[in-house]
């Protein structure tokens, strides 16, 4: 699960790092969003979209993305 | 008043409301609250801010038992951490968000009281000014620009930083908001550790005091 700010939602840690990217010569680096990476194994995935709702993304101020990827 | 593992205002807050009334510890497993006329959820940093602050002490056995006080009419105050901790378990609207200067924020700053209707308020003029610390970094309140009128509308921003002392961002300057019913008050701002001059301030003093006429004027009605 990809969970980021949500569209509109000031990411002060963004900012920072947006103001912080041209100090060290990267420049034209804008829309900076900081989230969180949650990584886990299920036997099956049909809760996952319940398991951001209530628990691992606030949906009041977070979005979040579900990538499945299925073992070889 | 309720300790979760990592919660560290609890004594301070269990002393502020004795100077009112009876108070007691309660577990994060507790799950009666049977003899409870208040519930208190004090600061720190429950679960050590693990994912969301607020987030994991939110589904602690303890909540379902505050819940269904908080349904059934009971007072409620969450300072701090119970401020994240009651809008993560959604018994109050909005959430935190990290300080807009992304700064742990210790100071003393200016609250204006806006309400004096609140359970927690009525001991406190209207307009009084209160001078009570704050100790955050993820102090933002947010809700949306709809349910922000929303709250205005019904009366929940009960207290609100004076303009120019807002520390952290929040919108509206809200430092206080409360559930629609009124019952359920949550404050970034420290009123525990406001309560004796001698520490700078005794201005907090006057939430605790509110809490008790409440209920006892709860109790004098039931009686009467």
């Amino acid at each position: 699960m990809l969970i980021r700010p949500k569209e509109g939602i000031l990411d002060a840690q963004g900012q920072t790092v947006e103001r912080a990217l041209p100090a060290l010569g990267f420049e034209g680096v804008s829309g900076v969003r900081i989230g969180r990476l949650v990584e886990l194994e299920v036997e099956d995935g049909a809760r996952l979209e319940e398991m951001c709702e209530t628990l691992l993304a606030n949906p009041l101020i977070e979005e979040y993305e579900i990538e499945e990827i299925t073992a070889p | 008043m309720v300790r979760f593992p990592g919660s560290c205002d609890e004594v301070d807050a269990l002393r502020a409301c004795r100077r009112f009334a009876d108070a007691d510890l309660l577990w994060y497993e507790d799950r009666d609250l049977s003899g409870v006329d208040a519930v208190v959820i004090p600061g720190g940093f429950s679960y050590g801010d693990y994912l969301r602050v607020g987030a994991i002490a939110g589904l602690a056995p303890i909540m379902e038992a505050i819940t269904r006080f908080a349904r059934e009419g009971g007072p409620v105050l969450g300072i701090c951490n119970g401020f994240q901790v009651l809008c993560e378990a959604r018994l109050l609207p909005g959430a935190l968000l990290p300080n807009v200067g992304l700064r742990f924020l210790c100071r003393e700053v200016e609250l204006g009281v806006v309400s004096a209707d609140s359970p927690f308020t009525r001991a406190c003029e209207p307009g009084r000014s209160l001078r009570v610390p704050v100790k955050h970094f993820t102090g933002r309140f947010h809700a949306p620009p709809d349910e922000l009128e929303r709250l205005e509308a019904h009366g929940q921003i009960v207290l609100r930083y004076r303009e120019g002392q807002n520390p952290n961002g929040s919108v509206g300057n809200v430092a206080g908001v409360s559930n629609r019913a009124g019952n359920v008050l949550g404050l970034m701002p420290h009123p525990e550790h406001a309560v004796d001059p001698r520490t700078g301030s005794a201005d907090g003093a006057c939430l605790f005091a509110s809490v008790v006429e409440h209920v006892e004027s709860g109790v004098l009605a039931a009686a009467a």
